[in-house]
C-alpha cells in the first residue's frame, strides 16, 4: 500500500454549479503536492470533501487503505489528516497562546494519556507538556511578539501562520493548505512558506497546498494538479504542468505571465 | 507565568464569610440564599462562557429541591449531604437525558428549547397534587450526621454548609477552565468549526458542560430549599431562570467568585424592592439589564465577541 | 366518528388561534433576525387594551356589536404604539449584534411591560366575555361550538392570506424579500432597510396584539398571560422553521390537532404532545420542516 491517500471518484454539485467531477488523485507519504486553478474551480470543495467538511455526492475516500468517505472533520483529524483554512479559523476572543494552548490540549485529550496526566494541573502554571509544547510551535513560526494578543485583532498574515501552527498541533501525517500566502504581500509569501515546510518537513507530513502565485508553487511543489471547473485538467510535475498549452490557457491564463518579482 | 492567586483569595474569603457568619447572625439566612442560587449561576457562567445562555436552569433549580424535598418529606431523610448528592445527581440526571436533544443546538434555539423544558416541569408539577401543587411543600429541617443544621436559635451551621459547598464549587470551576475540557469553552464559542477539526467533538463538550450546570443547579435549588424550608413549583418557572440570566449577566464571566457576589446584591436588593414596590421589580430587572448590555457590555464580552470572522 | 370530528374541529380551531399568535414571531425573526421574546407581552397588552377598550365600549350602552370593532381597534392601537415605541427607540441601536443579545434585550423589554401591565391595569383578572356569546352558537354532528371559535378561524385564515399577498404579490414584499436576502446590498441599491425594519416590527406587534385581543373574550385576563404565549408561539414557529410563513401554518396546524387529539384521547398528554412534535421536528429536522439547510463556507 503505497498511497497514504486516496480519493476515488469525487462528485459534488451545489446546485447548478459542479464543484468537483470526477476527481481522482493518490497522495504519497512524504509529497509536496501544489493545488491551482482559478477562482471557483473547486480546489476548496476538494480538501472540504477530503476533510469530512462536505460528503461527495458520489465517489470515496480512502486513508491508508481505510473508507473515510462518511468520517466527521473530528474523526477524520483524529487520523492525522489536518488542514489548514483559506479564511483563518481562530477563537478569536482568545491569545495567539491560549489559541495553540486549546489546539494543543484537544490533541492531549484525544492522545487519552494516563489518568494523572490528565487530571488539572494544581500548580498553577504547570500545565508544562502543553505549555512548552505552545512556545515551541510559537517560536518555530516565529509568533513570539503577537503571543499575548487576542487572535481576533492579529494582522492577516499572522493569522494564517497561527492557523498553520493550529493544524500543525495535532502531528499531521497529511497536511493540506488552503491558501497560506493569501492576503500578503509577495515578499512574504516566501517567507511564509519558508517557514511551513520546514514546520512540515520535521513532522514528515505529506502537504497538499492551493496557491494563486506559479512562482510559490513552482518553488515548493513536487507535484501540481491543475483544477478547472471541478475537473482535474493536469497532474504532474511543475514544470510539465505549468507548461502545458491547456492549463496556460484555462488555469493560468487570466494571470498572464507570473507578475510577481521573481525570488527563485 | 503570573501566579495564579485565585484559590488563596477562595479560601480568604471562605474564612472572611464564617468569621462574618459568626458575628452578623441576621445576615445568615441571606448568605445561604445567596450560595443556593449562586451555585446555579456558576453553573450558567459556565455555559455562558461556552457561548451559550439557558433560559431554563430553573428546572434543574426546581428538580434538585424536589428531589431533596421528596426524600425530606416522604422518607424522612434530613441528612444535608445526602439530599444534596442526591439533588445533585437526580439533576444532573436530567441533564444527561435531556441535553441529548439539547446539546445539538445553539444560539436562540438552545435558550427557548431550554425555556419550553422548563416549563414543561412545571407544568407538571403544578398538576401533581401529591407535590402540593401550585402550593409545593415544607421540608424538615436538615442535620448533617445526625446533628441539627438549623434550629430556632442558629442557622449558622447551615450557612458553614453553604460556604465550603459555595467555595469548593467555585475553586472546582476555577480548575476545571484549566483542563483541556475545561478550555473547550471560549473556544467553543469563538469557532466550532476549529475545534471540530483539531479532533474535539463539540456536542460531547457541550452535552458534558450543560450536565454540569446541572448539576450545580440542583444542589444549588436543594440548599435554596433547605434554607427556606418550603419548595413550590414556582422554581422552575420562567422567572426564575430568567432571574439567574439577569444574575450572570450582571456578573460577567470573568470570575468564579462573581456568581456569589451577583446573587447576595440581587438578594439584597431584591428584600427591600419587594418591601416598597413589589409591582415594579421586573421593571427595575429589565431597565437594569438593558442598561448593563447598552453601557457595560463587558459583561457580555464573551457573547459580543463571537463569529467576528 | 363525532369524536373524530370534534378532535378535528377542536384543532384546527386552536391552530387558528395559534397561528395568530405565532406569525408575528415568526415575521419579525423572518426579516430582522431577532427572536422577539416581548411578543408575549404584546399579546397581553392587546388583551388588556381590548378589555378595556371592549369593556368601555359595553358600558356605554352602544351596540354589542361594536365592541368587536372595539378588540380590533385596541389591537391595533397597541401594535401601532408600542411596536415603533420598541423598534425605534431601542432595537435599531442593536442591530448588527449577536442574535442571542438581541434575544436578551427582548427579554428586557418583556419584564419591563410585564410590570408596566401591573401598574396600569393591576393585578385583578378582567373578564370580557360578551363578544364571545354575542355570535351565539353553531350546532353541527352532535356537537356545539361558539360561532365566535369559527370567527377566529376566518380571521386566521384571512390573516395569513393578507400576509401572503403582501409578501409574494405586491413591489413592497418583494422588496422586503431583497432586504431579508441581503440587507446591505438593498441598502447600497437605495432600499429604506429602516422603513422595511420599522414597518415589519410594527406590524409584528399588531399581529400579537391581535392575537390577545381576539383571545380576551375567551379567557379571564391576567398578568403572565404573556409567558405561556411565547413559549407555545416559539414552539410552533420552530417546527414550522423560524421565520417561514407557511412553516407557521403548518406548525400551528400540527400542533393544534396533536393537542386536540391528546384532549380526547390522552388528556395526561397534553402538555406534552407540543414539546414531544417539537423536539422530534427538531430531532430529525433541526431547520424546521420548511426552512433551508445551511451550511457555511470555509
Ligand atoms: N457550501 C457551498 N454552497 C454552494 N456553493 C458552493 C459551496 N462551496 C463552494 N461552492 C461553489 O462551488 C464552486 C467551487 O468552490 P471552491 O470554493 O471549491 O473554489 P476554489 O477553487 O476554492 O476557489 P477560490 O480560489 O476562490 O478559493 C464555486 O462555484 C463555489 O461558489
Ligand atoms: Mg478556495
Amino acid at each position: 500500500m503505497s498511497h497514504l491517500l486516496e480519493a476515488r471518484n469525487l462528485d459534488k454539485r451545489f446546485g447548478a454549479v459542479t464543484a468537483a467531477a470526477d476527481i481522482s488523485v493518490t497522495v504519497a507519504p512524504d509529497s509536496v503536492i501544489g493545488l491551482i486553478g482559478t477562482n471557483g474551480a473547486g480546489k476548496t470543495t476538494f480538501v472540504n470533501m477530503v476533510t469530512g467538511y462536505l460528503k461527495p455526492d458520489k465517489g470515496r475516500i480512502y486513508f491508508e487503505g481505510r473508507d473515510i468517505t462518511a468520517l466527521h472533520p473530528r474523526q477524520v483529524t483524529r487520523l492525522g489528516i489536518c488542514r489548514s483554512f483559506q479564511i483563518p479559523q481562530l477563537y478569536n476572543s482568545l491569545s495567539a497562546y491560549d489559541n495553540l494552548i486549546v489546539a494543543l490540549g484537544i490533541v492531549l485529550r484525544n492522545a487519552k494519556p494516563a489518568p494523572w496526566a490528565r487530571a488539572p494541573r494544581l500548580v498553577p502554571g504547570h500545565d508544562l507538556p502543553l505549555a512548552d509544547a505552545a512556545e515551541a510551535l510559537l517560536e518555530r513560526f516565529d509568533l513570539g511578539e503577537f503571543r499575548d494578543k487576542p487572535a481576533g485583532v492579529l494582522p492577516e498574515g499572522v493569522r494564517k501562520l497561527l492557523d498553520i501552527a493550529m493544524a500543525l498541533a495535532n502531528k499531521p501525517r497529511v497536511l493540506l493548505l488552503d491558501e497560506p500566502t493569501s492576503g500578503v504581500s509577495s515578499e512574504e509569501k516566501f517567507a511564509i512558506m519558508d517557514r511551513v515546510m520546514s514546520a512540515v518537513r520535521a513532522e514528515g507530513a505529506a502537504v497538499l497546498f492551493v496557491e494563486h502565485d506559479m512562482d510559490i508553487v513552482a518553488r515548493y511543489a513536487g507535484r501540481v494538479l491543475a483544477f478547472y471547473e471541478g475537473r482535474i485538467l493536469a497532474d504532474g510535475a511543475p514544470d510539465v504542468v505549468l507548461a502545458d498549452p491547456q492549463v496556460r490557457e484555462y488555469v493560468i491564463g487570466g494571470q498572464a505571465e507570473p507578475k510577481e518579482v521573481s525570488h527563485a | 507565568m503570573k501566579k495564579d492567586r485565585t484559590p488563596s483569595l477562595l479560601l480568604a474569603a471562605l474564612v472572611a464569610l464564617l468569621i462574618l457568619g459568626l458575628v452578623l447572625p441576621e445576615w445568615r439566612f441571606l448568605g445561604t440564599l445567596a450560595i443556593g442560587k449562586g451555585l446555579t449561576v456558576l453553573g450558567l457562567l459556565l455555559l455562558l462562557r461556552t457561548g451559550l445562555v439557558s433560559f431554563g436552569q430553573g428546572l434543574y433549580y426546581c428538580l434538585g429541591a424536589y428531589a431533596a424535598g421528596t426524600l425530606g418529606q416522604f422518607w424522612g431523610t434530613t441528612d444535608a449531604l445526602l439530599l444534596l448528592v442526591v439533588a445533585g445527581l437526580a439533576a444532573g440526571l436530567a441533564a444527561a437525558i435531556l441535553g441529548i436533544l439539547l446539546a445539538a443546538y445553539r444560539g436562540i434555539f438552545f435558550s427557548m428549547l431550554s425555556l419550553a423544558l422548563s416549563m414543561i416541569l412545571y407544568g407538571l408539577l403544578v398538576k401533581s397534587a401529591a407535590l402540593g401543587s401550585t402550593d409545593g411543600f415544607n421540608l424538615p429541617a436538615p442535620t448533617l450526621f445526625g446533628l441539627p443544621l438549623v434550629s430556632h436559635d442558629s442557622r449558622y451551621p447551615l450557612f458553614v454548609l453553604a460556604c465550603v459547598l459555595g467555595v469548593a464549587a467555585a475553586l472546582a470551576m476555577h480548575y476545571y477552565f484549566r483542563t483541556p475540557l475545561g478550555r473547550l469553552s471560549p473556544a467553543i464559542r469563538d469557532n466550532e468549526i476549529r475545534v471540530e477539526y483539531l479532533g474535539a467533538s463539540v456536542r460531547a463538550a457541550v452535552h458534558v458542560k450543560y450536565v454540569i450546570a446541572g448539576i450545580l443547579a440542583g444542589v444549588g435549588g436543594a440548599l435554596t430549599g433547605m434554607t427556606v424550608g418550603h419548595i413550590d413549583p414556582e422554581m422552575a418557572y420562567w422567572t426564575t431562570s430568567g432571574e439567574f440570566v439577569f444574575v450572570a449577566i450582571l456578573s460577567g464571566t470573568g470570575s468564579v467568585a462573581a456568581p456569589f457576589l451577583g446573587s447576595f446584591i440581587f438578594e439584597l436588593v431584591r428584600t427591600f424592592a419587594y418591601e416598597y414596590s413589589p409591582n415594579s421589580w421586573q421593571l427595575a430587572l429589565g431597565t437594569a439589564m438593558l442598561l448593563i448590555i447598552v453601557f457595560l457590555p463587558a459583561g457580555l464580552w464573551s457573547l459580543v465577541q463571537r463569529r467576528r470572522a | 366518528m363525532s369524536a373524530l370530528l370534534a378532535v378535528v374541529v377542536d384543532g384546527v380551531i386552536y391552530a387558528s388561534w395559534l397561528f395568530m399568535i405565532a406569525v408575528g414571531l415568526t415575521l419579525i425573526y423572518g426579516v430582522m433576525k431577532i427572536l422577539n421574546i416581548a411578543h408575549g407581552s404584546l399579546y397581553a397588552l392587546g388583551a388588556y387594551g381590548a378589555a378595556s377598550l371592549a369593556g368601555y365600549w359595553l358600558s356605554q350602552g352602544y351596540a354589542p356589536f361594536g365592541s368587536y370593532a372595539a378588540l380590533l381597534a385596541a389591537a391595533a392601537l397597541v401594535g401601532l404604539i408600542i411596536g415603533p415605541l420598541i423598534e425605534r427607540g431601542l432595537l435599531r441601536f442593536m442591530y448588527g449584534r449577536d442574535e442571542i443579545i438581541l434575544l436578551l434585550v427582548t427579554y428586557a423589554v418583556f419584564l419591563i411591560l410585564e410590570d408596566a401591565i401591573k401598574l396600569i391595569w393591576g393585578v385583578d383578572p378582567y373578564i370580557i366575555s360578551e363578544p364571545y356569546g354575542l355570535l351565539g352558537i353553531v350546532e353541527f354532528a352532535n356537537l356545539v361550538y361558539p360561532t365566535y371559535s369559527f370567527m377566529l378561524i376566518v380571521v386566521s385564515l384571512a390573516v395569513g392570506v393578507l400576509l401572503a399577498w403582501v409578501l409574494h404579490r405586491t413591489r413592497h414584499g418583494k422588496l422586503l424579500a431583497a432586504v431579508i436576502h441581503d440587507r446591505e446590498v438593498s441598502q447600497a441599491m437605495g432600499v429604506n432597510v429602516r422603513r422595511y425594519y420599522l414597518a415589519t416590527f410594527t406590524a409584528g406587534a399588531i399581529l400579537a396584539a391581535l392575537g390577545g385581543a381576539l383571545t380576551a373574550p375567551t379567557v379571564s385576563v391576567v398578568p403572565g398571560m404573556g409567558v405561556e404565549v411565547i413559549v407555545l408561539a416559539f414552539a410552533v414557529v420552530v417546527i414550522g422553521g423560524l421565520g417561514s410563513l407557511p412553516g407557521a401554518a403548518l406548525g400551528a396546524l400540527i400542533v393544534g390537532l396533536l393537542r386536540a387529539a391528546a384532549v380526547h384521547y390522552a388528556p395526561a398528554l397534553e402538555l406534552f404532545s407540543i414539546y414531544l412534535v417539537m423536539a422530534l421536528v427538531l430531532a430529525f429536522r433541526p431547520q424546521g420542516l420548511f426552512a433551508g439547510e445551511q451550511v457555511r463556507t470555509i
